[in-house]
């Protein structure tokens, strides 16, 4: 299986849906031109990156009518649209939504929020609770938002789960000037791990920054599809807007995994029995959770005794 | 290895540039103006300004007091000219000894931030009548220390300076063609013959930035700075700038007495849907 994949380097309007939503339909007018059979948009980009209080007057039900046009227009193109969920108990999620011939077939709600530094997203979004690899037509592959990909526990997850690409929409601001570097430190890291990652699992990663400011704050671009050698298909503009589109070859994910059976030969079991023993060592906090049940526990017996001698 | 503050003036310059044509296309005007007081601050601001938006663009205004140095004005021309920028003479002495007619005991620091604010009141007249925003030049060095006039100099709307420290933009300002006279000369803010800032700031920008990069950058700890070589007094004085100027880097204080209270419960950003 050959598919083309695009990757629309946008610069969406902050809070403004019907002009992002147009830029969507643009973009993926173009995609159909250029021969693109699946286009990834940015982490929030129908909505724009730093919401804060906008977050409610920009989520989307699934029922929303901007919701119905983005499945009319994936009858062209498959995409991956960035935007903010509205669930039916009304918690907003950082998602990533996959649109394949009309319909919504997978929505990725971003799990690791970062609330540090620059980041407040804890603050506006619930967090998602799920990690998935899914069906497409191009073949099983998973969807990740920026940070999510940090966390390498996602990558890892999601190429168990079968996944032989990774598409990962992002949001991610410049920051960090170092010398001797082309570009800032936040570009090269995302670089690293992209590779690290298309290498390890054998995999493609299919990286979808935006670019443009929000209140001073840049977006650095460099979109690219990297292949499970680590090679890169196609590579963006750093810093601009642009649009690529580049070949994925799932040939090369069998190739690289018959050379490298990496995947076959992951234990699987052994992970999950050491991922227990972790979550169960005592740590400081969990020694004082501990120590607090065992005087309630023992409360308790003491109580069922006195119980049980009564019904003696 | 020593530390120092990275300069990388081609990735700066790149950003800042783009910086500049963002964040003001997107307010929907395509013009700045700019006050060009002589020094390397307003000189690279100015320069980034007409290579983002193109020279016809920027508006460099120079607002020299009776007392300014006239090599002031004569490096904010140079400057002007470097850039192809359009520029522009507004003398303020007659509406600063106006004011301190009726207050002739005041002292150097008042007769300072007056200035800085009538020159901003100048700059913000200007911007409103060529359809411009007001670009800022305060650097980060300057703004962490509290070594600006609030609501004078340190007023803009955008500033592509405000998180380049002073050795930064030294090496980008040279790198982007500011006159060699201007990059090379002693930091001042001219409101005296001889006033320079690191005369009146006890400290040298080149040694204080490297303090400041570890601090605010790094995050190193005090006994962390101690062991990199700075002395104590030293640390202590500088942290103490910063912490007796946060007020300037803030809006003013509310009184909170409803549900949403501006910048506390009530947030968004600028650019709200731009």
């Amino acid at each position: 299986m050959t598919f083309r994949v695009g990757i629309a380097q946008i610069n969406p309007r902050l809070g403004d849906l019907p002009s992002n939503l147009a830029l969507y339909e643009e973009k993926i007018r173009q995609g159909a031109k250029e021969g693109a059979d699946l286009l990834l948009f940015p982490e929030l980009s129908l909505t724009g990156y730093f919401l804060r209080d906008m977050v409610p007057n920009v989520a989307l039900k699934l029922s929303a009518p901007e919701i119905r046009e983005l499945k009319q227009l994936s009858r062209k193109v498959s995409f991956v649209a960035g935007l903010v969920e509205e669930s039916s108990d009304y918690r907003f999620y950082n998602a990533a939504i996959y649109f394949e011939a009309g319909e919504i077939r997978h929505v990725h709600r971003k799990v690791y929020l970062p609330t540090y530094g620059m980041f407040d997203e804890q603050r506006y979004f619930a967090r998602g609770d799920r990690l998935r690899a899914f069906d497409s037509k191009f073949g099983r592959i998973a969807v990740l938002i920026c940070e999510d990909l940090w966390h390498p526990s996602t990558a890892y997850v999601a190429a168990l789960d079968g996944a032989l690409a990774i598409l990962c929409p992002s949001a991610s601001p410049l920051r960090g000037i170092a010398e001797q570097q082309l570009q800032d430190d936040n570009a090269r890291y995302w670089e690293l791990i992209n590779r690290a990652y298309a290498e390890t699992f054998g995999l493609f990663v299919i990286y979808g920054n935006r670019v443009g400011f929000e209140d001073g704050v840049g977006f650095w671009g460099g979109s690219e599809i990297v292949d499970p050698s680590g090679q890169r298909v196609a590579k963006a503009k750093y810093y601009d807007e642009d649009f690529i589109v580049g070949e994925v070859a799932l040939e090369s994910v069998r190739r690289k995994r018959t050379m490298a059976p990496l995947l076959r030969d992951e234990d699987v079991d052994l992970t999950i029995n050491e991922l227990m023993r972790i979550r169960e060592r005592p740590s400081d906090l969990k020694e004082v959770q501990r120590l607090k049940g065992s005087r309630d526990k023992g409360k308790k017996s003491s109580r069922r005794q006195a119980t049980d001698k009564k019904k003696r | 290895m020593m530390v120092q503050v990275p300069i990388n003036v081609a990735l700066l310059r790149q950003i800042l540039v783009s910086f500049i044509r963002n964040e003001v296309e997107k307010v929907g005007v395509r013009r700045v103006v700019v006050g060009l007081s002589g020094g390397v601050d307003s000189s690279l601001s100015a320069m980034l300004a007409a290579e983002a938006l193109t020279p016809k663009n920027v508006l460099g205004i120079m607002m020299p007091y009776e007392s300014s140095s006239p090599e002031s004005l004569a490096h904010a021309e140079l400057a002007a000219r470097k850039s192809s920028i359009e520029s522009l003479t507004v003398d303020i002495t007659p509406q600063i000894d106006a004011y301190f007619e009726r207050f002739p005991d005041a002292d150097q620091k008042r007769r300072g931030n007056k200035m800085a604010r009538e020159r901003m009141t100048i700059l913000y007249d200007h911007s409103a009548r060529w359809n411009a925003l007001v670009l800022g030049t305060s650097n980060k060095t300057e703004l962490l220390l509290g070594y600006g006039t609030l609501y004078g100099d340190m007023a803009s709307a955008v500033n592509p300076l405000g998180d380049l420290y002073k050795t930064q933009v030294w090496a980008v300002a040279e790198a982007v063609g500011v006159p060699e006279v201007i990059v090379q000369k002693k930091p001042s803010a001219d409101l005296w013959a001889g006033q320079t800032d690191e005369g009146e700031l006890g400290f040298s920008y080149r040694e204080v930035d490297r303090l400041l990069y570890l601090m605010v950058d790094m995050r190193y700890s005090r006994s962390e700075l101690v062991a990199a070589g700075f002395p104590e007094r030293f640390i202590d004085e500088v942290m103490l700038r910063i912490m007796n100027s946060q007020f300037k880097r803030r809006l003013p204080v509310i009184a909170k007495v409803s549900h949403r209270t501006i910048d506390r419960d009530f947030r968004y950003a600028r650019d709200w849907g731009k």
